[in-house]
């Protein structure tokens, strides 16, 4: 899963996306969620890393990791047509 | 290493939008005790949902109340509107505080009289009082408001065999400039049915007219209405004087005092909205002090004030039980309170509040109650902070018609606590169970 290339992310969390003019805000999990899968990384090496760092388990990691994924899909800031 | 606590991850589109000079708080203040008790140690020993009544906050609210009448007017008596909340405990407390009691039905009167309230000090209210209720009222010298001419002749018929005097009072419904104007319960003042009533009683050397009551609607926004009911009371009970030469014991002008809950489609916040106990109790006691009743004589104002009292002082907690997206995108939340347990939740936007501190970002949810009914909405569209499953809410200002107006439906009721002035939690209505429910039904032979 890839975000768009274009897509401008702020170390507040700010997001900005060029070709629509859209603005969003995040919160400091799903800023480093979005980091690491502009780095290319896949849910099963983000899994590890965050509830390494964070009080939560797998399964509830996996729960809001496809949630949060929906949202980034349902504002157009995936890039679906280049998947790997 | 100890791990960082984890948040829901969230992104929000940012909407721009004209500046307003409107704009609320977000409201992230978690609500992390009730009267210095932990949320999390209630749940923790009477389970989730819960309900939670202040005492501390009751007795603060009946002497803002009080005060802001007693010092208008010289006699002022509150009535406890037992519909409300006629749970034992919160019926003593105010008692405890001076109330009598104001009840609207066999099964009311009978509380009352089981919480020690003397018959003489229960006023009785509503339209449909049965026979033998009447004659136990008559018996306990009770305060009788009758709502309709065929209650008036059942008293008079009871009477004709009891040594009792009916103390009996009758309900006026009167035009007070709002709409819809409640014209269902007792005798109009503007079409002369009111007289009618006063003139039938006053001839009739049974009963004794000691009151004139009117209710004028529920969440009152407007305590102007107040002023022309007391008004309008008024000026019945300076006409039975000039009539009669009989002076009305009481002038009771009902309840209906709003609580600051925001009533759905309302544009400001009921908190931004509510008269204050002392706009009533001006417009009240200015009508009655500036009417041609001799001041010699003046009527003891009564109040059956309920849900501007009790409201605030009530709390419900409660735990999300899971998170989802509907298929607009929104987030939904799933929580074990349903509007069996909320059933103001059909007309107020309740304030819900997370029980530990969050962060600041907050998303549009819509938060269902557990109940598989579509109706089952708590709060639609709410700025609400990203709680996980497992965490606790507290939902505000719920004291009022909740723990009456409760259904036991698909779920059982649950416990109702009491953070008393003490600094302790009592167990004031026990959880029901299985064998409560099962124990009404009767299974006829043939299924067995």
């Amino acid at each position: 899963m890839r975000i768009k290339k274009n897509i401008a992310i702020s170390d507040s969390g700010f997001v900005f996306n060029p070709t629509t003019g859209d603005s969003y805000s995040m919160n400091r999990i799903g800023r480093q969620i979005l980091d690491y899968l502009r780095e290319g990384n896949t849910l099963e090496e983000i899994k590890p890393r965050m509830t390494e760092e964070y009080d939560v388990d797998e399964a509830s990691f996996e729960k809001y990791y496809f949630d949060f994924l929906s949202m980034l899909r349902q504002f157009e800031l995936l890039d679906e047509k280049n998947e790997d | 290493m100890e791990k960082k606590p984890f948040e829901r991850p969230f992104i929000k589109k940012l909407q721009a939008g004209m500046p307003s000079k409107f704009g609320m708080k977000s409201m992230t203040e978690p609500i992390t005790h009730i009267d210095d008790i932990p949320v999390s140690e209630i749940i923790a020993d009477y389970g989730s949902p819960v309900y939670v009544l202040s005492e501390k906050t009751i007795r603060d609210q009946f002497k803002k109340a009080k005060h802001a009448f007693t010092t208008r007017y010289p006699k002022v008596q509150f009535a406890w509107s037992y519909k409300t909340n006629y749970l034992d405990a919160v019926c003593r407390i105010f008692h405890q505080e001076g109330s009598w009691a104001e009840v609207v039905s066999g099964f009311e009167y009978d509380k009352a009289l089981q919480n020690g309230v003397k018959g003489s000090q229960i006023i009785f209210n509503g339209p449909a009082k049965t026979d033998e209720e009447l004659k136990k009222a008559i018996d306990n010298d009770s305060l009788i408001h009758i709502d309709h001419f065929d209650e008036m002749y059942a008293i008079i018929a009871i009477s004709e065999n009891s040594e009792k005097r009916p103390k009996v009072a009758i309900r006026v419904n009167m035009d007070t400039g709002i709409y819809p104007m409640w014209d269902r319960f007792g005798f109009n003042y503007e079409s002369g049915d009111a007289w009618d009533a006063i003139n039938r009683i006053m001839v009739n050397e049974k009963l004794d007219l000691v009151g004139l009551h009117a209710h004028i609607g529920t969440y009152m926004f407007s305590a102007g209405s107040y002023k022309i009911a007391a008004g309008k009371l008024a000026d019945l009970a300076y006409g039975i004087e000039r009539k009669y030469g009989v002076n009305i014991k009481y002038i009771d002008v009902g309840g209906g005092f709003a609580s600051q809950n925001t009533l759905k489609g309302a544009y400001y916040p009921g908190s931004d909205t509510t008269p204050s106990f002392d706009e009533y109790a001006e417009a009240i006691s200015s009508a009655l002090l500036n009417s041609q009743i001799n001041p010699r004589n003046l009527p003891t104002l009564i109040l059956e004030t309920g849900r501007a009292l009790i409201d605030d002082a009530g709390y419900l907690l409660g735990t999300v039980i899971a998170n989802k997206r509907l298929s607009s995108g929104n987030r939904a939340t799933i929580v074990d309170v349903g509007v069996n347990l909320l059933f103001t939740s059909f007309w107020y936007e309740h304030e819900v509040y997370p029980a530990a501190p969050v962060s600041e970002h907050m998303e549009e949810t819509t938060i269902f109650g557990p109940l598989c009914m579509n109706i089952d909405v708590i709060r639609d569209a709410i700025a609400f902070p990203l709680l996980k499953k497992g965490d606790h809410f507290v939902i505000k200002r719920i004291g009022a018609y909740n723990m009456t107006q409760w259904m036991q439906f698909i779920t059982l009721r649950p416990n109702v606590v009491l953070t008393g002035t003490d600094g302790k939690v009592h167990l004031i209505r026990k959880q029901e169970h299985m064998d409560l429910i099962r124990q009404q039904e009767v299974i006829p032979g043939h299924l067995k």
